[in-house]
């Protein structure tokens, strides 16, 4: 199915687009917009970007895999990346990305069945004074965890996605 | 001393326009306006500031590269990337003063002569990009931003642009090639970016704190800039600290002041019932401290004297419980994520260097292993285009000489004396 975007993201696009002077520059932006519409970029969209910009599949394609944040594939509803860089690895991170694993029941950048948890480690988020740190999509960081607050955050997830919290393991 | 980088820090009041105006922001804009462009690079020259993004080169002295006429647009691009993993300062300015940044862009706009400046801010600062934007809105709303800027005939451009999670794009070409819309693989240089930078154009590039730093200079004096911190290392700095310490945080201080007061006196000291072990004073790429070498000034020189960093000044404290295997190991897994792949020595040096290090982690390394770490380190040092080759491999091979006997402890005990489990396997 081709690509579109809808129109209010089109009329984003052409705001993006006019604040720079090679329109290759708006690809970044273009990209982020795509997921925001799309949850991730669809080989579709990767011919549309490009032939919005002018330039070659390839060349999106190239720029899609450089950078982590962009996704291929969908993800799930919630995408918890868990920073396990040195300043949160020194305050556990690892004891919460084994807790991640075994009640998730799922591995890294693997989704539960339910669609609703992708677990990704990332690299330092910039909020190190703040270990450990997690953060969900590209939402504001949830910050000084413990197991505890793992675990309410999780339901707090669930409970918002429309669930009934999980019964107490 | 007051603080006058992260003064709101905390407080998000001040990302109105109307709250950071009647504290006396955006006087700094008018004050340089009644200058000529040529004399606010002369007192941001003379004031001794040195950029914070980790080289610490001369602000005034990079701003007078940049050619007075060019046939191509110039450009600005402020350095938002924080990635150097120890680091979160910049976020302070950007999430709690994010006028003073845009006030410090406009000077620096007015004396190079520039329209158009784009904040690159890293893709997880999502939130923060928001803030940006919005005081930017504000900012345009009140004609600091726009054409003829306060009717003064001047008109500047800001654009805040999200990078997509990539550490090397805070290198500075790397930087220009992602903005431009391209993988971030750094250019070679030179030429350099203040005559050939973004889209061909002479290019500023200047992190998020020396923009921030700009206003109190232009309203308080040179002097009075250059009266803080010891010779050749100027003014306050934001030193971020994390790791074993009471209280983390970031908190500004002048250069030159003592690592260990700003362990015990600003963050509490070390967590209670432990001892200092090591610091890592500069953020990764700064080698490591033994605790007897804590008692340094935090300075450009000094550190670089004592054979590290000043770098961002991200400061990760580590007590007696850290296994500095595990530390190290940690580190090189980083750079092996973040190499960017174009430079053999790097891409190949630093995927080995991260083997060995998950080996001797593991247990199951060999005595010869740490000869091997550093001379893989020696052999990418000043072969790589751009300084992420130094960036791991000096701290890499400090982590093995330093620490030796804890190295060799993992190989004859065949697993870590700390009792840490192994790592996960290669993911
Ligand atoms: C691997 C690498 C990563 C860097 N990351 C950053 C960064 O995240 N933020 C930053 O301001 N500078 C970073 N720098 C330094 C920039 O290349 C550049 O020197 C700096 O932004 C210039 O600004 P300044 O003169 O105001 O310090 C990095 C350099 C290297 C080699
Ligand atoms: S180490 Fe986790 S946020 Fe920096």
């Amino acid at each position: 199915m081709a690509f579109e975007f809808t129109a209010e993201n089109q009329t984003e696009f052409e705001r993006i687009l006019s604040r720079y002077p090679q329109k290759r520059a708006a690809l970044l932006p273009t990209l982020y917009l795509v997921q925001k519409q799309h949850g991730y970029v669809c080989k579709d969209a990767i011919g549309f970007i490009a032939e919005k910009l002018g330039i070659e599949p390839v060349q999106v394609y190239a720029v899609i895999t450089f950078y982590t944040m962009f996704n291929l594939k969908p993800v799930g509803r919630f995408h918890l990346q868990l920073c396990n860089n040195i300043s949160c690895m020194l305050l556990g991170s690892e004891k919460l990305l084994a807790h991640l694993r075994s009640r998730l029941g799922i591995g890294l950048k693997e989704t539960t069945p339910d669609g609703l948890f992708t677990l990704s480690t990332v690299e330092c988020l910039g909020s190190c004074g703040t270990a450990p740190v997690l953060q969900i999509n590209c939402d504001p960081y949830r910050e000084n965890l413990g197991i505890e607050e793992l675990d309410r955050l999780l339901d707090e997830l669930r409970a918002s996605a429309g669930d009934a919290p999980a019964a107490q393991e | 001393m007051e603080a006058t980088l992260i003064k709101h820090i905390g407080h998000t009041a001040f990302r109105d326009i109307d709250t950071f105006v009647q504290g006396g922001g955006y006087r700094a804009v008018e004050k340089a306006f009644g200058m000529r462009p040529e004399e606010v690079t002369e007192a941001v020259k003379s004031s001794g500031l040195r950029g914070r993004g980790g080289a610490g080169f001369s602000a005034g002295m990079k701003w007078s590269f940049v050619p007075k006429e060019s046939q191509l647009p110039k450009y600005l691009c402020c350095n938002a990337d924080e990635s150097e993993p120890g680091t979160f300062k910049d976020r302070q300015i950007v999430e709690y003063e994010p006028h003073l940044l845009v006030e410090g862009i406009i000077i620096c706009c007015y004396a190079v002569g520039i329209h158009s400046a784009y904040i690159y801010i890293r893709g997880e600062f999502a939130y923060g990009a928001e803030v940006l934007e919005n005081a930017i809105a504000q900012a345009y709303s009140r004609n600091y931003l726009g054409r003829d800027i306060l009717g003064k005939g001047f008109d500047l451009d800001v654009t805040v642009h999200r990078g997509a999670g990539a550490y090397i794009c805070g290198e500075e070409t790397a930087l220009l090639e992602s903005l431009e819309g391209k993988r971030g693989q750094p250019r070679l240089k030179p030429p350099f970016p203040a005559v050939v930078g973004l889209f061909n154009g002479p290019t500023v590039i200047n992190n998020v704190e020396t923009l921030a730093a700009i206003p109190s200079i232009i309203n308080n004096g040179a002097d009075w800039y250059a009266a803080i911190g010891p010779e050749r290392n100027r003014g306050t700095k934001l030193f971020s600290v994390s790791g074993h310490v009471v209280k983390p945080g970031v908190y500004e201080m002048p250069l030159g002041t003592n690592l260990l007061a700003l362990i015990n006196d600003c963050c509490g000291g070390i967590r209670p019932g432990r001892t200092l072990k090591a610091v890592i004073p500069g953020g990764a790429s700064a080698s490591v401290l033994r605790a007897e070498e804590c008692n340094i000034s935090l300075d450009f020189d000094s550190l670089a004297k004592a054979g590290s960093m000043l770098g961002s000044g991200g400061a990760i404290v580590m007590d007696d419980s850290t296994c500095m295997v595990k530390v190290a190991h940690t580190a090189s897994r980083f750079f092996y994520e973040e190499s960017c792949g174009k430079c053999t020595p790097c891409r190949e040096g630093i995927g080995w260097v991260e083997k060995l290090f998950r080996r001797l982690e593991s247990g199951g390394g060999r005595e010869t292993d740490l000869a091997l770490i550093s001379d893989i380190c020696d052999n990418v040092k000043g072969k790589t285009l751009c300084p992420f080759g130094e960036a791991f491999s000096a701290p890499l091979d400090t982590f093995v000489k330093k620490f030796r006997e804890e190295f060799l402890e993992h190989v004859r005990q065949k697993r870590c004396p700390f009792g840490n489990p192994p790592p996960d396997p290669v993911h």
